[in-house]
């Protein structure tokens, strides 16, 4: 049993509970990117697709997981909201504009599949096929931008380093819904998919090159965090899994593939969040330490996500497993 | 352009208003989808399997314009009202997040598989998901709720300096949490939305056996629709009568703890005892009609009834009178009238419930078109019900954000612009009416379609191997 006196003193048991919320609040914006990732990458190859019985099986492909997936971003503003709420509150003011494009892109994204559905009508199907396609294209390009906002401290609202992360976002989630689609499809599409997935992976790696190069040149700011061990070693990690990417969807090895392309999201993140560190609102002047809540909410806080962050898991374990393994043509769940 | 507090405070208004519409839903239905899916399986009668499908479509739909919606909803305290995020985030930022981990996440990962799911689990393990999803739902509620009551009775905290700017820090978790309000607010709440499910549900039963017994227009399944009315009449005599015992309960707590927030719902400007209880009241001038904090009031009320309902039983006793306070009052027309629309229409759907109750027990449940006439036309009062009453409790609260603590007014973003906020207000009053259009449009279209056939139901009770498994929900 825990004393409510220590509790309100001090970190639980010692931890640096401040920095591990800080990773906390990035592996679940990872978890995010990585799950509702690959829903915008269908998403976005759901416009490369002619044929409306391959659409359907895209559609079906996610109509199980992409609610239980876009929570991840419920909870990340929750998390950030209650372990440094002055950073939610700068951030989430400071980008108004950018933020509400997000929520207006998320919504077309999350509207338009629940509504291709409504009707056996061309037209209809047509229009929200687009706004299928709109919404996840724009939602991670929009997350990107704000991401590197975020990272580089930016007052504007659009900055050319913020363009350049959201269109490499966008490339990763093809590179990601491909993953996903080669362990849900069969035949033709699947060996479609391939290709689709080579180019993406290849935009997106000189995406990757471009932000890197083009942050050491103007902001040297970050010049000691991007030669640190941490982000060189995130960077070669990147290309090693790239690597691992291709080679295991070329010898249609389906399941390395997708842990390959999670594998490519978390490092991102993980680039991002090695850069911040120990900032986490470079803008508002704030570090970890300094925007931290104080020890009572924060180890109450931590012993809620402690029991519940497994149970979470446990959730998405029976998900993915009742629905795992191909959809057989004409099916949906 | 609109001002900047003014503009906020419409928006997050708008955001509330259209957002309760999808978890009263949510939570109302979730205990109907357990019922049901426990009878299909116990049972294994057809028209508890047509009774899961049809409204599990309806719940679908409703969860995914909710995620929309509260995902917006979240995201505004943090663009809308960065100070208020500032000053309370330490207490209430937890809330938000618990709520978003134990509830959100359960309820959306075992959706997927009460929706998608039927024909590859167990039916253990179907019925575990639908207790899942309403389980979360109403999870949800109780998180969204502790956050709620304790800005409207705020403990366990105290004010301390921090990054040089006074903040709320977190004392006493349970004395936060586990607020007074919070019981009261939560019963109130989640009967609310079983009440409201149970008359939308009465009401769409009420047409179909209108359409086939009284009109002799024969309609599919009328079988389906006779049972969707019953139960839903069961659930309404329970839930109608409820609503009125507790929220007269409520209503003294809220007398004890929000003095001035009672004082707007009764209207009384100086403080009296034996108030009387206005039943209709309207200024004694023309140019009064629209301000909203018009004083002088003609009314028709019952003596000391105010007073009596405040104190629970005494008609002499007094109460504090809005211009007794230090504070600005709430928008008193606002608050009274929408107080006074929620009672009406609580006591008209206790009405209803006793009313179809005697028609069933005479036997004349099927042809009473009267009865079926006043069931449609208030299908959708549970829902204004809701609204009206949250809008008592918000409006209420006013010019407090947080009770005694923290004023509307200082809770806004410091950096934002009333250009900026005008202009998402804007998008936000195009954008929530064309969702809520869409949304009724395919409700509509999917109580139209009725019920999956019984032939279609024994197909897919047997799927052969080669065959596609339906795709309807």
């Amino acid at each position: 049993m825990i004393e409510p006196a220590s509790l309100a003193s001090e970190p639980l048991f010692g931890l640096p509970l401040a920095e591990l919320w800080f990773g906390l609040v990035f592996f679940i914006f990872a978890m995010f990117l990585f799950l509702d990732g690959f829903d915008f990458g269908v998403g976005i190859l759901f416009a490369t697709r002619d044929d409306t019985a391959e659409k359907e099986q895209l559609l079906s492909a996610i109509g199980p997981f992409w609610d239980g997936n876009e929570v991840w971003l419920v909870v990340f503003g929750g998390a950030l909201f209650a372990a440094f709420p002055s950073v939610y509150a700068n951030l989430f003011s400071r980008y108004y504009l950018l933020m509400f494009a997000i929520l207006a892109a998320l919504g077309l994204r999350g509207l338009a599949p629940e509504m291709y559905e409504q009707r056996e009508d061309a037209t209809w199907k047509v229009w929200w096929g687009r706004a299928f396609v709109v919404g996840s294209l724009t939602t991670p390009f929009l997350l990107g931008l704000f991401a590197a906002n975020w990272l580089l401290g930016a007052t504007a609202l659009v900055t050319l380093p913020g363009i350049v992360v959201g269109l490499a976002l966008v490339a990763l989630t093809v590179v990601d819904g491909v993953a996903f689609l080669r362990l849900k499809t069969r035949g033709e599409l699947r060996e479609d998919l391939r290709t689709d997935g080579y180019r993406a992976l290849a935009i997106y790696l000189a995406l990757v090159v471009v932000a890197l190069g083009y942050l050491y040149a103007t902001t040297p700011v970050l010049r000691p965090g991007l030669l640190s061990p941490l982000v060189v070693g995130l960077v070669v990690a990147t290309l090693v899994l790239a690597g691992g990417y291709a080679v295991a969807t070329a010898r249609d090895r389906h399941h390395p593939a997708f842990a390959a392309a999670a594998g490519l999201v978390f490092t991102l993140v993980s680039i991002v969040a090695g850069l911040m560190y120990p900032v986490i609102d470079r803008a508002g002047g704030l570090t970890v330490e300094a925007a931290i809540v104080s020890p009572l909410p924060l180890n109450v806080m931590s012993i809620g996500a402690a029991l519940l962050l497994p149970l979470i898991f446990t959730y998405f374990g029976v998900l993915y497993s009742v629905f795992s393994g191909p959809i057989e043509t004409g099916e949906s769940y | 352009m609109v001002d900047l507090v003014i503009a906020s405070r419409l928006q997050f208004a708008l955001t509330t208003i259209v957002h309760i519409i999808f978890p009263v839903m949510s939570m109302g239905l979730a205990p109907f989808l357990v019922y049901f899916t426990w009878k299909e399986i116990r049972s294994g009668t057809a028209i508890y399997e047509q009774l899961r499908r049809f409204w599990t479509r309806i719940f679908a739909v409703s969860f995914a314009v909710g995620t929309v919606t509260g995902l917006v909803l979240e995201f505004e305290f943090g663009t809308n009202f960065a100070a208020f995020s500032t000053v309370a985030g330490e207490l209430f930022g937890g809330p938000l997040a618990l709520e978003g981990m134990m509830a959100f996440m359960l309820e959306a990962t075992f959706l997927g598989v009460f929706v998608f799911g039927r024909e590859r689990v167990s039916d253990r393990l179907y019925f575990v998901s639908s207790v899942a999803v309403g389980l979360g739902t109403w999870l949800s509620a109780t998180w969204i709720l502790i956050a709620n009551a304790w800005m409207q009775t705020p403990r366990g905290f105290e004010m301390v300096t921090k990054n040089g700017q006074s903040i709320v820090n977190l004392t006493d978790p349970i004395a936060a949490y586990l607020n007074p309000r919070f019981p009261w607010m939560f019963v109130h709440m989640q009967n609310a939305a079983v009440e409201s499910v149970a008359l939308l549900m009465a009401g769409i039963g009420a047409y179909y056996v209108f359409r086939h017994h009284v009109w002799d227009n024969p309609v599919q399944h009328p079988e389906f629709w006779e049972k969707t009315l019953k139960i839903a009449l069961v659930v309404l005599i329970v839930t109608a009568p409820l609503q009125a015992i507790q929220g007269d309960a409520y209503g003294r707590h809220v007398a004890e703890t929000q003095p001035q927030k009672f004082a707007a719902m009764e209207a009384v400007w100086e403080t009296e005892s034996y108030v009387p209880e206005y039943i209709v009241a309207v200024p004694t001038n023309v140019e009064d009609l629209f301000n909203p904090r018009a004083k002088e009031l003609f009314g028709i009320g019952i003596p000391g009834m105010a007073s009596w309902l405040a104190s629970g039983g005494d008609a002499e006793a007094t109460i504090r009178g809005l211009d007794s306070f230090s504070t600005e009052a709430p928008p008193v027309a606002i608050v009274f009238w929408a107080f006074r629309i929620m009672v009406a229409l609580g006591f008209w759907f206790i009405l209803l419930a006793f009313w179809g109750g005697y028609r069933w027990w005479r036997g004349e449940l099927l042809e009473d078109d009267l009865l079926h006439k006043a069931l449609m036309a208030s299908s959708l009062l549970g829902f204004l019900a809701v609204e009206v009453g949250w809008i008592v409790t918000e409006v209420g609260r006013q010019p407090w954000v947080i009770q005694g603590v923290m004023r509307t007014s200082e809770s806004v973003s410091p950096g934002l612009t009333g250009a900026e906020a005008t202009f998402t207000l804007a998008g936000f009053a195009t954008g929530y009416v064309l969702l809520l259009v869409l949304y009724t449009y395919v409700v509509v279209r999917l109580v139209r379609a009725g019920p999956p056939a019984r032939d279609e139901l024994d197909a897919v009770d047997q799927p052969s191997p080669n065959e596609a498994v339906s795709t309807d929900d």
